[in-house]
């Protein structure tokens, strides 16, 4: 009976307040009281809305470039035991609003199907996404001067974490390491050069140099962490590899997230962008504290997207997409905004705001928008 | 004064390049030699300072205009360059030109069949992705073309070009000179240009090698004049000096026959000189120098950067009618008045227009003069002149007024002014203020406006400028007042409010105070309310009952305390459940939680159900209260205010002791190898992390001990608690234990090998050797704690220093990014282009500012339609 008048004021509110009345509501209410109830919101509403030609953008950009004086410079942000570092404060937020191409501390959030998100054989699952280079599966490398050899005997426990055979390691080896024999005996894996006798010093490089070697997991994850969050258990992951770990058996596709937003941008899309930045940003802002409304990162996050493709608050992202020649001069690389301007004979037609300023004329915002003047 | 009827308005600008033939034919003279005056100081015929290129003398007539100086707006003039000079700025365009074109036929290297192909192709990026888009392409075009080696059109083989930076070209390890380069852009058609992003209307090919040379005027190089009378030439007439000076010797080379290595030296000279004339930065070129070695600034410089024309003078603009001083505090003002020093309000003006109503008005302010307050500085004619009035002229002004004059009278009581303070950083930074003029030398404001200046009166100085038309006025009055300030739109709550001492004595005054009938009105009489009506009849009043006094009669609201705790008889017992039930303040203290500025909704809804104007009146009303509670008690913190009981000194002692002990303990068992680490930690790492635990949990104890054995009846107890100023966690550390010192969030690991001080040992990995001060400040640091103390203040430091610009330049990016996206009449959020950003400002169309922390308070209206 209700429903009527909820589906009725649905066209004139937005769903958000409709949803809020619906749960505050008392479940008893009369027909009538709900009645009076919308009037005073859809009143209320009404009063509330933004006026024609509110330099909402500006409103916006100062939200959030005054509490950036605030912010800390700390770089990172401990919280607790089990938690990772990662990018906080200002630089944080300058590294999203510039859309840089590798953040400082890519990081994933891994969620998980059934059994895994119940605790179930995590760590192991864990274990096989990091990615493993070969100084982590050994129990000793050494070099055998006297021999001219190398010789590395393995982690077996490790091995069987990871499910990978001493054979598929003595393979990579092999295919690596260009001039060497690589040969296994029991415990051993001895890599002997080819052809004449390396120098120690030749030998001792080798052994850097194979330490590092890639041996299983997902490249790029250089660090996991299974954490519980709420009753449900994630793994959070330094280092980010959207593609490789969205087709991984066992995790939900869903709810995982990665912090790097170009890989977003290549993997999900420009809508999952989008949410991204928003996210982020609304991040940082709360765990330093500030109070800034989600409006305002909203619209920062439309600018950035709108155009399909990501574009950063720099020289080369949105500034350089402003049509008027003069707002883009105005910003940074005057001359050369206004040499390429020359040669095309572009026209500014005076549209935005610095423009306008620069010629002491109205600025077609606010109440410089109607476009009234008197006579004499 | 200008006529407000708006005359003209620029519709567009449209950017090009000059031709020669258009240089030739604007110019007013040839400069045929570098003198620039001769024995007489007389400006030379021909020369730079030729009078013909405008006049920068007093007395001097310029010969193209006629008028004389600050009138004349000057004449470009132009030298004939002796042989081609390439422009630095166009060298990679002509570059790219030679290279996709034919060296034979001048044709763009792309087949007859395929031109349209791409140009479609362009016209389609164009459409998709604006201006710049195309540009891309073009771009792209561009570098394909390079591989080409065969022309379509004619055959001909094509060659390799290389760029000698910064204007060396070669084709073929062979020197192009000037001359061949521009023969070969001739040859470019027209239909071929619109394929470089070259509109042919503006700009032709050859035009990147100049043959002519355009001479700036002299009004925008003006010379000046020495104490001692001599000259100094302004950088650009030293750059064309030189230009005009070698550009005479190649000719007279030439002309004389001169072997061609003299010329072609004379020539690469004349090539830098022009070079370094339009851009002394140019990354392969000596930078060209005065004499004392400072760089020259020529016009590229003038235009770029922050102190370049466009930023500094084009987006930058001055004003007349403003004024700068020191700030102090006067609670006894209004929230939305200034206090002016009559000084400034004899020397700031506002041009009031005389009619037949108010002509013996102002007659009355003309007779006073520019020495007497209120009296007034200049007379302005209808026709714009202005007269200056002074004790001798002030008779004959007026006789002389007459409606349809201006009289420009000295600021008095509610003129209307732009009061702000730098940085800007938010609009609340620049708020409209109600003028009142005092006596004394400072701007006088109420400290609850402090909060959106961010300002305080640690010399803290502002800025005040006066609005000159009654547009002006009307605008600020509707869109800047402070009232209409209140709320601020980056978090929808209000941004002004009790502060500091108004804050403290509300909180006393509604916490079990209570005062004789007489003193409670003399208090409210105090903070300047006159209403009693609502005043209980009784002997003795309570705190609450007079802060009540100053609500709405009809006024509900229902809150919380800062020292909420959810728990409910605790609540009861400490008073922390605000509860206003017809303007009366029933339960519940006033503390920061209710009056601070962002915090809380009493005063958002004070807003939304009483208006500005009332609000700011209530809250003015409230700080005064406060502060008049204060005076009247008496309020001040001492040493004494953080003695603690020998007792708890002793418990601080033990737990700290007890955690340096397990500290102790973990060390050893790590030293052992007997500490487990964490998944994904190394044992260093758990060691340190376990520490700092441990090292935490005992300060955070100290903490709590402190709260609980403190007196709290001492001013700095009450400033803590109501919010006023300072936090329990000051408190413990004047009084219990200072803490952990933490860099980058770890402690302290130090400079010296191993060790933190030379004063520890070598590996020492206890609390104190690791910045744990262990003492209060009040008991007073140990040499070693204060330098750890000391150590972190210089991080702190630094990071402050490095985030300000750092910030601020995010802020310019951000500001300048969306500076034009703005609320279309159908709701929609675009840019100046047109660009849909979004259907619905924030998805829902809701301002921040109206909202209540950004939102709609559904849960009210339901109460009161319900209730």
């Amino acid at each position: 009976m209700t429903n009527e008048i909820f589906k009725e004021y649905s066209k004139q509110l937005p769903g958000k307040i409709i949803d809020e009345v619906k749960a505050s509501v008392p479940k008893n209410i009369t027909k009538a009281k709900l009645k009076a109830i919308f009037k005073e919101i859809v009143e209320e509403y009404d009063s509330m809305n933004v006026a024609p030609g509110e330099c909402v953008g500006l409103v916006s950009a100062e939200s959030i470039g005054e509490p950036g004086t605030q912010m800390t410079l700390n770089t990172f942000h401990f919280a607790g035991v089990s938690e990772m570092n990662v990018t906080m404060g200002l630089p944080r937020i300058i590294e999203i609003l510039d859309c840089s191409k590798s953040p400082s501390t890519p990081m994933m959030e891994i969620h998980l199907k059934s059994p895994l998100n119940k605790g179930t054989g995590i760590k192991e699952f864990a274990e096989k996404i990091k990615e493993t280079k070969l100084k982590e599966c050994l129990k000793e490398i050494s070099v055998n001067i006297g021999n001219s050899t190398l010789e590395i005997s393995l982690d077996k426990n490790k091995l069987k974490i990871l499910r990978v055979t001493s054979a598929k390691i003595v393979k990579a080896l092999n295919t690596s390491l260009k001039g060497y024999g690589v040969r296994e005996t029991n415990d051993l894996i001895i890599i002997k050069p080819r052809g004449k006798e390396d120098t120690v010093f030749n030998l001792f490089k080798t052994k850097e140099k194979i330490k590092g070697m890639y041996v299983s997991g997902v490249k790029g994850i250089t660090q996991v962490l299974p954490v519980k969050k709420g009753d449900e258990y994630i793994i959070v992951t330094a280092g980010s590899n959207l593609k490789v770990i969205l087709e991984l058996e066992g995790i939900d596709p869903v709810n995982t997230t990665s912090n790097d937003i170009r890989e977003v941008a290549t993997v999900l899309g420009i809508e999952a962008v989008r949410e991204l930045i928003l996210a982020e940003v609304s991040k940082v802002i709360d765990v330093q504290g500030l109070n800034v409304d989600i409006r305002h990162i909203m619209l920062v996050a439309d600018t950035m997207t709108i155009s399909g493709n990501v574009k950063g608050i720099t020289r080369y992202g949105v500034v350089s997409e402003k049509s008027s020649v003069l707002a883009r001069a105005s910003f940074e690389t005057p001359l050369k905004h206004i040499m390429t301007a020359a040669i095309s004979g572009e026209r500014d037609t005076l549209n935005s705001v610095v423009e306008n300023v620069m010629l002491n004329q109205m600025i077609p915002i606010g109440s410089g928008l109607p476009k009234l003047t008197y006579g004499k | 004064m200008t006529e407000p009827t708006v005359h003209k308005q620029v519709k567009s600008i449209v950017f090009g390049v000059l031709s020669p033939k258009l240089i030739k034919k604007m110019a007013s003279a040839k400069v045929v030699t570098p003198e620039l005056y001769d024995k007489e100081g007389y400006p030379v015929d021909g020369g730079l300072m030729d009078i013909r290129l405008g006049v920068i003398d007093p007395g001097l007539t310029c010969k193209t205009c006629g008028s004389k100086l600050k009138e004349c707006p000057g004449h470009f003039g132009y030298i004939e360059l002796a042989r081609p000079i390439i422009h630095y700025n166009f060298i990679t365009l002509a570059l790219a030109l030679l290279k996709s074109t034919c060296r034979e036929c001048g044709r763009v290297l792309i087949p007859k069949n395929k031109i349209d192909g791409y140009a479609k192709v362009l016209d389609d990026a164009e459409k998709e992705g604006g201006i710049s888009a195309r540009r891309a392409k073009i771009k792209s075009i561009i570098t394909a073309l390079k591989t080409a080696n065969k022309c379509p059109w004619c055959k001909s083989r094509q060659q390799k070009f290389t760029l000698e930076k910064p204007t060396t070209v070669y084709e073929n390890e062979k020197r192009l000179t000037p001359i061949e380069i521009r023969s070969r852009l001739e040859k470019v058609p027209d239909e071929d240009c619109t394929l470089f992003g070259i509109n042919p209307v503006a700009f032709r090919p050859e035009w990147t090698v100049l043959t002519i040379l355009p001479i700036p005027p002299v009004t925008m190089r003006p010379s000046i004049t020495l104490e001692s009378g001599e000259r100094s030439e302004d950088d650009l007439t030293h750059k064309l000096g030189d230009i005009v000076r070698i550009n005479q010797r190649l000719f007279e080379n030439i002309n004389a026959g001169a072997p061609e290595i003299i010329i072609e030296d004379l020539w690469d000279l004349l090539q830098y000189h022009v070079t370094t004339f339009f851009d002394n930065a140019v990354a392969q070129l000596p930078p060209a120098r005065h004499r004392s070695g400072q760089p020259l600034k020529t016009i590229a410089a003038r235009i770029k950067s922050k102190e370049g024309r466009i930023r500094h003078n084009l987006a930058g603009k001055r004003t007349n009618f403003s004024a700068r001083t020191v700030i102090s505090p006067d609670p006894m003002l209004d929230l939305d008045e200034i206090g002016v020093p009559t000084e400034v309000a004899m020397k700031l003006t506002f041009p009031e227009k005389v009619t037949e109503w108010n002509m013996e008005y102002l007659k009355k302010f003309v007779e006073r003069g520019p020495k007497k307050y209120p009296g007034s500085n200049y007379l302005v004619r209808p026709d714009g002149k202005k007269k200056k009035i002074t004790d001798e002229t002030k008779e004959q002004v007026i006789e002389e007024i007459q409606p349809g004059y201006c009289v420009e009278r000295h600021l008095m009581d509610g003129d209307i002014a732009i009061f702000n303070r730098q940085p800007s950083l938010h609009r609340m930074s620049m708020m409209c203020h109600r003028v009142r003029v005092l006596p004394n030398k400072t701007f006088r404001l109420n400290p609850a406006v402090c909060a959106p200046y961010n300002a305080d009166f640690d010399g803290d100085e502002m800025n005040l400028h006066i609005p000159q038309t009654e547009e002006a006025r009307a605008e600020a009055e509707v869109l800047m007042q402070v009232k209409t300030q209140l709320i601020s739109p980056r978090y929808g709550l209000s941004i002004i409010g009790c502060i500091q001492d108004a804050i403290s004595g509300c909180y006393l005054l509604t916490n079990e105070l209570k005062l004789p009938r007489d003193k409670a009105v003399e208090l409210l009489l105090a903070a300047r309310e006159t209403d009693f009506s609502t005043l209980p009849s009784k002997d003795v009043i309570t705190g609450k009952e007079i802060f009540s006094v100053l609500l709405p009669k009809d006024f509900n609201f229902e809150g919380r305390s800062k020292g909420y705790t959810g728990n409910a008889d605790e609540d009861k017992k400490n008073d922390t459940v605000v509860h206003i039930k017809n303007g009366k303040l029933i339960s519940g203290i006033m503390d920061k939680a209710n009056l601070g500025e962002g915090s809380g909704l009493m005063l958002r809804n004070l807003v939304k159900l009483y208006g500005e104007h009332r609000t700011i009146e209530i809250l003015g009303k409230i700080f005064r209260l406060g502060i008049e509670t204060l005076l009247r008690l008496g309020f001040s913190c001492g040493l004494h205010d953080t003695d603690l009981p020998q007792k708890s000194k002793d418990e601080i002692n033990k737990m700290l002791s007890d955690a340096y002990k397990d500290v102790d303990a973990l060390i050893n068992s790590f030293n052992e190898g007997k500490l487990e680490a964490f998944p994904g930690r190394s044992v260093e790492e758990t060691l340190e992390l376990k520490i700092l635990e441990r090292l935490n949990d005992a300060r955070n104890k100290t903490g709590l001990l402190v709260a609980r054995d403190i007196n709290k009846e001492t001013a700095t107890m009450i400033m803590a608690n109501s919010g006023a100023r300072g936090n329990p966690l000051n408190l413990a550390q004047m009084a219990g234990c200072v803490g952990q010192q933490a860099l980058r969030g770890k402690r302290i690991e130090g400079g010296y090998f191993n060790r933190t001080l030379s004063y520890f040992k070598k590996g020492d990995l206890s609390p104190g050797s690791r910045g744990f001060i262990r003492n209060s400040f009040k008991g007073g640091l140990s040499p070693s704690e204060f330098f750890f103390g000391a150590m972190t203040g210089r991080d702190s430091l630094m990071d402050t220093a490095l985030r300000t610009p750092k910030s601020g330049y995010l802020y310019r990016r951000l500001a300048n990014a969306m500076q034009d996206v703005r609320v279309e009449y159908d709701k929609s959020v675009r840019d100046a282009t047109g660009n849909l950003i979004q259907f619905n400002y924030g998805e829902d169309n809701l301002d921040v500012s109206k909202t209540e922390g950004g939102k709609i308070n559904v849960q009210r209206i339901i109460n009161s339609v319900t209730d």
